[in-house]
Order: C-alpha cells, then sequence, then structure tokens
C-alpha cells in the first residue's frame, strides 16, 4: 500500500481547444496517508470522477504531477500502477464460476495454485458466497455480479491501493447495507488504502476517515464525518451533508447577538466578522439542532410534516426562508409554534464560508 | 379506479405475480416496494396492459381494460432511465402528448407554461434536453407524464438515477405534483425510506406476491408479517428466535426471559424483531428489555452512528444518535421498550399486534 500525493493537479477536458481554461477539476494539491479510508463526495458534475480516474491512471492530467509514495507516477499506466479497482456495474467473466473470477487477478500476477486457493477461500468467505463458488458468473443476478467485482477488487494484497467508483449504487438496499459494513471491516482489518467515490452521504461518512467534498471541480472541505456535520466550512457542504441538509438564513449582528429578521439570537460567546464587511451574514444550523416550542422562540408557519418512521421532519417557514426540524418518534408539534435554536450549534458564515461556530 | 382481481402471470415455469388482489384510488399515490425482482416492473407492465397476465381480471373504472391496447388507453410512464426527444427542445418535449391529443395552440402554450413552473424548467424551454442535468432531464420526463393528465400515471424507480441530493428534493415534491391531477398514481421503489417520504399507500411485494397493503405509515408501524417487516426496514431488522415454554418466553438457547405485555402464547418457536433506532444506550424504564453483544464494527455518519454487534449468534445493528464509538469486540448493552417488539409465529404471522398499537 501506498501513500497518494497530488502535486498541482488539475484537468480540463477541451485542453489545447481554443482559448479560455474550463477546468473539471480545479488546481489543486492533496496527500493521502498509506492504509486510509477516504471518500470522494459530491453531486455529479463535481470532479470526483475525473480526480479519481486521474490516480488511476485512466485519465492524465492536463496540469501536474501524480506521486505514489514519493514514486512520480504519472505517465505510467493503470496496469503499470498496481491498483485494483471497483466499478458501478459489474465486471465479471460470465463464462467462468465465481471462483474462478475472483482467482484471475492473482493468476495474472503468476501466483502458486495453493496461495490463490487459500486467499479465493477467504475472499468467498467475505463476501459470503462459498457456497456459489462453482457456479458460473452468466447465471447470476446484478448483486451477485456485483459481489464479484468487489471480490476482485479486494483479492489481491499487494496492491498500492483500492479504488470505488459508486460500487454500490445499483445494489438493492439491504445488501448495500451488508457489503457497506463489511468493507468497513475489511478495511479496519487489513488497512488498503482506499478511495470511495460517491454521490450518497452516507456510504461516505459510513465508510470514510476523512471524507473529501467536492463541489464545482474544486475541494470545499476534508474533514472526519463529525468536523463535516457540526462544523461545515461552506453552506454548500452544509446543506450536502445531512437529510434534510442544514437551515441557512440571512442573518445580521449587533454585539454578541445574532438577528434574525429582527429576532434576537444570543450565542453568549464572542464572534469575529471583519467589521468592514458584516455584509453576507448568514447562520447555520441543523434540523436536528432546531426546536420547537409553544408560545416562544421564533415564530413559524408549518407547511408540512414528513413522518418517516424514525423521526419526523417538520417544514416550515419564517419571512419565505425554509427552515427545517427534526422531531423524535413520538414528539409533537405543538401549538403556536416557535423556533429554538441551539446556541451551542449555530454556526455563522460570511459570503458562505464559515467565520464563527459553536 | 384500478381494481386487480387474482392476477398471476407466469412464464417458462416461473411466478412473476402470484394472485394479486389491489385496488388503487384515483388521486392517491400507490408505492410497490420491494426487492429487485420482487415484481414490481412485471405488474407495472401489467396494470399498463403491455404483458397479459394469465389469469384474473383487471378494470378501470369498472370497465375491463384486458386486451385493451396501451396506446388506446390514456396512461403516462416514467422509468427509471430518462427518455425525452433528444431533437425536441424541452418545451416541444413537454407539448409533445398535447400535439398528438390535436389540442389547440393556445391550450398547448398554457398548459406547458403551467407544468414547466410546476417542475421548475421554465428556463429551460428553448434548449435540447441534452443540455440538462440528469435532474432536471428526469423532472422534463415527469412533465410529459404530468401534462398528458393521463388517468393511470405509472412511475417506475423515476428517482434511482438520480444524485442523492436531488432524490430528496424530488421525494418532498412529487406527492405535491401529482396530488390534484385525480389519476391513479403507482411508483416502483426497493428503498423504504423513499416510500416513507412519500406517504400515500404502500404494497410490499416479494416474490411476485403482495405480502400486505395499506396506509404506507401504517405498513411500517404494523407489519402483519415478518416479510413485510424486513421488506419495511432500512437497516435491516433485527431478529431472534425466541421459545415459548414453562418459563415463559425466552430468548433461544438461553434463560434470558422476555417480558412482553400481552403473552396468551401457545409453546414452540417464536420471532423477536426490533427495528435498530428502538436500540438504546440508556434504560429508560424498568421494564425495559436489554440485549448484551459484541461488537463487530461501527459506523458514524456525523450525527447517528450504526453499531454492528452479535447478539446470541445474529448480527445485530443499532442505530443511535450523536457519535458513539464502540471498538470491534468491546461488549455493548442495549435497552428496548416493550412496545417497540414484534413478535412472530413460527408461521411468520405478527402476535403482537395490539400492543404495537397501543403505542400510537
Amino acid at each position: 500500500m501506498a501513500s497518494i500525493k497530488l502535486h498541482e493537479i488539475a484537468h480540463c477536458y477541451n485542453a489545447g481547444k481554443g482559448t479560455g481554461v474550463d477546468y473539471a477539476l480545479k488546481p489543486l494539491n492533496q496527500s493521502w496517508d498509506n492504509g486510509g479510508a477516504y471518500a470522494l463526495l459530491g453531486p455529479s458534475g463535481c470532479g470526483k470522477t475525473t480526480l479519481l480516474n486521474i490516480i488511476s491512471g485512466l485519465l492524465r492530467p492536463s496540469e501536474g504531477r501524480v506521486l505514489f509514495d514519493e514514486k512520480d507516477i504519472t505517465d505510467l499506466t493503470t496496469e503499470q500502477r498496481n491498483i485494483a479497482q471497483v466499478f458501478q456495474f459489474p465486471v465479471v467473466y460470465d463464462t467462468l464460476s465465481v471462483a474462478k473470477n475472483l482467482a484471475f487477478p492473482l493468476q495474472n500476477r503468476g501466483l502458486a495454485n495453493d496461495v490463490i486457493e487459500r486467499r479465493v477461500a477467504e475472499v468467498l468467505q467475505m463476501l459470503g458466497m462459498q457456497a456459489k463458488a462453482n457456479l458460473k458468473a452468466r447465471g447470476l443476478n446484478a448483486d451477485d455480479k456485483q459481489k464479484i467485482s468487489l471480490g476482485r477488487g479486494l483479492v489481491r494484497t499487494d496492491v498500492e491501493a483500492i479504488l470505488f467508483d459508486e460500487p454500490l449504487t445499483v445494489i438493492d438496499p439491504h445488501l448495500k447495507w451488508q457489503l457497506r459494513t463489511e468493507l468497513k471491516k475489511i478495511h479496519q482489518q487489513f488497512q488498503h488504502t482506499m478511495i470511495y467515490v460517491t454521490h450518497d452521504q452516507t456510504e461516505a461518512l459510513t465508510f470514510a476517515d476523512k471524507v473529501i467534498v467536492m463541489y464545482e471541480g474544486a475541494i470545499v472541505q476534508i474533514g472526519t464525518p463529525e468536523e463535516l456535520f457540526e462544523q461545515p466550512k461552506h453552506t454548500f457542504v452544509g446543506k450536502f451533508i445531512g437529510s434534510p441538509g442544514m437551515n441557512v438564513l440571512p442573518c445580521e449582528l449587533q454585539g454578541s447577538d445574532i438577528v434574525v429578521n429582527g429576532n434576537k439570537i444570543a450565542l453568549g460567546r464572542p464572534v469575529s466578522v471583519s467589521r468592514e464587511d458584516s455584509k453576507g451574514l448568514e447562520l447555520g444550523i441543523r434540523p436536528e439542532y432546531v426546536k420547537l416550542s409553544a408560545d416562544s422562540g421564533i415564530p413559524v408557519d408549518i407547511t408540512g410534516v414528513e413522518d418517516v418512521g424514525k423521526h419526523i421532519v417538520v417544514r416550515s417557514k419564517f419571512h419565505n426562508i425554509d427552515v427545517n426540524i427534526i422531531l423524535r418518534e413520538g414528539e409533537d408539534i405543538p401549538g403556536n409554534p416557535g423556533l429554538i435554536f441551539e446556541p451551542s450549534k449555530i454556526n455563522l458564515y460570511q459570503h458562505s464560508y464559515l467565520v464563527g461556530t459553536g | 379506479m384500478l381494481e386487480l382481481d387474482k392476477v398471476s402471470l407466469s412464464l417458462d415455469g416461473e411466478v412473476f405475480l402470484n394472485d394479486i388482489n389491489l385496488t388503487l384510488k384515483r388521486g392517491e399515490l400507490n408505492i410497490l416496494l420491494g426487492p429487485t425482482l420482487a415484481g414490481k416492473t412485471t405488474l407495472m407492465r401489467v396494470m399498463a396492459g403491455l404483458d397479459k397476465p394469465d389469469r384474473g381480471s383487471i378494470r378501470f373504472d369498472g370497465e375491463s381494460v384486458l386486451g385493451v391496447p396501451v396506446q388506446e388507453r390514456n396512461i403516462a410512464m416514467v422509468y427509471q432511465q430518462f427518455i425525452n426527444y433528444p431533437t425536441l427542445s424541452v418545451y416541444e418535449n413537454i407539448a409533445s402528448p398535447l400535439k398528438v391529443a390535436g389540442l389547440d395552440k393556445v391550450k398547448i402554450d398554457s398548459r406547458v407554461d403551467q407544468v414547466a413552473g410546476l417542475l421548475r424548467l421554465e428556463e429551460f424551454l428553448d434548449r435540447k434536453p441534452n443540455t440538462l442535468s440528469g435532474g432536471q432531464q428526469q423532472r422534463l420526463a415527469l412533465a410529459r407524464a404530468l401534462v398528458k393528465e393521463a388517468e393511470l400515471v405509472i412511475l417506475d424507480e423515476p428517482l434511482a438515477n438520480l444524485d442523492y441530493k436531488l432524490r430528496e428534493e424530488l421525494r418532498s415534491e412529487l406527492p405535491k405534483l401529482f396530488a390534484e391531477s385525480g389519476a391513479v398514481l403507482v411508483y416502483a421503489t426497493t428503498e423504504p425510506s423513499e416510500a416513507l417520504v412519500l406517504g400515500g399507500n404502500t404494497a410490499c411485494m416479494q416474490q411476485g406476491r403482495i405480502e400486505q397493503f395499506g396506509p404506507t405509515l401504517d405498513l411500517y408501524r404494523h407489519p402483519e408479517a415478518l416479510q413485510s417487516a424486513r421488506t419495511f426496514s432500512d437497516p435491516p431488522l433485527n431478529t431472534v428466535t425466541l421459545n415459548k415454554g414453562k418459563e415463559g418466553l425466552t430468548i433461544s438457547g438461553t434463560s434470558q426471559v422476555i417480558n412482553l405485555p400481552q403473552q396468551q402464547l401457545i409453546a414452540g418457536k417464536y420471532t423477536m424483531g426490533v427495528r435498530p433506532h428502538h436500540l438504546s444506550l440508556e434504560k429508560c424504564s424498568g421494564i425495559d428489555i436489554e440485549v448484551n453483544g459484541v461488537v463487530t464494527v461501527t459506523e458514524m455518519s456525523g450525527s447517528e452512528s450504526f453499531i454492528h454487534f452479535n447478539f446470541n449468534g445474529n448480527d445485530w445493528v443499532a442505530l443511535v444518535h450523536g457519535i458513539q464509538n464502540y471498538y470491534s469486540g468491546e461488549l455493548v448493552s442495549f435497552y428496548i421498550q416493550p412496545s417497540n417488539i414484534f413478535l412472530f409465529d413460527a408461521l411468520d404471522r405478527v402476535r403482537n399486534h395490539n400492543s404495537v398499537e397501543a403505542t400510537k
């Protein structure tokens, strides 16, 4: 396994054609530790797959160098980089059995038969596919085929890194749970360097030690799941992570109080914002940290209630701004409801960037 | 109203639909929930008249539609893959069903404007579909289905190919969009959370059968059988085998007694089912049931944690609030309120429905 360094990397798909640079991936510097589990998270078109393809060698960056353990591998092919990859759709040999599919990458490396057999047996067990070892891949359903693809990605122990591109997107929800947990266990056990691309926040947050959130070709925040949840550095991250995402309300500062449309919220702590420019201020608060109180707080109109079983999402409007609230199972909406924000959980943003946190 | 009576379909000895009985009313959203290959798409195709069942009857507003070709019925369909006319503009795409129906230009304009407004496509009317994002393209497909004022609207996993956030947005918009349409709405999904957000009615499907049908939240709260409880649980339902004997109800292979409020049960085997968010790290009352296990892995999502553990030989998962980091191999105790337990008999039918009912 290797550490991965991206030095001044940038990419545009139309490089050299016409004028003007249209970056699919804006210039970035980034280092990833050996043995870490990373997720690249963002909406479609944010550049996450471009970045993954640059690491795997499927794409040569128009600028910058890629280093594995300080060795420049920018000009090496995917095969020469010694990595394993798992894609969104299954890549299997239909005419081979499950076990032979798994053995294939090992045979290519010229390993001894008994070593191959032992390793294939291990991976079959990881995937819970022992009973299907000798079945031809052709007759299996899509979920099983994707399991084989995952297995082929995991079977070699000598790779520098394992790259996953939306590997669970086409899998049924129940199996998704099982495989995601299995990947997490495999990472804890073997400490492979793993990079996992997804648009699904639950997958990214539960799988990775560090999540890299991307937006419009740039990295907007790198952090642990907790950091991304509690202190999003940009309102985009706040809104993208969480279901529903963070509430964002325009506000002003009066001393150490935040004022939202005439309603004062005592923060109980000093905030530093550049005084010359106190414009563009916004308050960010997660629906999990908003309470509804009878006859107090900021008065709101309730516009919708979605009972999703484990909790209730309440949609409300305050001066035409949407504010979502999460209530626990069984909690009721009080009469004449008002919003109460948990002061320590309020984040303050200026021109969309975090300037003060709880 | 769409009525299916004893509808079955087999092909080469394989059963695709098994004795389907369903009555779907106009103006209500009806969800078909089940894993891939449960029969959702086959059932929708049969409803639309694209496939003919071997047995049973299908009536729309009281009249049989068996054998009536799909083009003679007023049906709109949206699939997982967005299908739009690539050479037509967004406006022309939305207008196409109205042109086919022979509406005049003024009427077409006003309908297109109205629907484009609802689906927030106004600013793209002159563009070609391939210049839109995936979410916008699927909105366009939905717009065509909506503008048609069809009597039967079939939506087959329409959000499955979209980004998570877009899906979230469209999920909460969809019921409102179709609320006033007066059509029979059928929506297929594999995701329990999607069914819950959409609301309406849900039919749990499994192996070509409908396990249970009713208002979505009722189904979630009061599954009649183990299979519906499993289909409707995300993360998966936790289960353990119980034994009813002289000592009362005990966890199979142990002497731990489970005291449930209503226990007129015959001796034998039972299955206890618990949803992951009903496992708590804190004891709330003296009657809470304690389960102990060994942690296998913990997943933390920033706001909540999924603690996977082994309980009496079964893989269980608890969903708890906040960041709770437990290490593999650690011993952990959870508490369950008895009212949150489902008890299923040897035939997997629920046995304590009433006590569950009493909690809500």
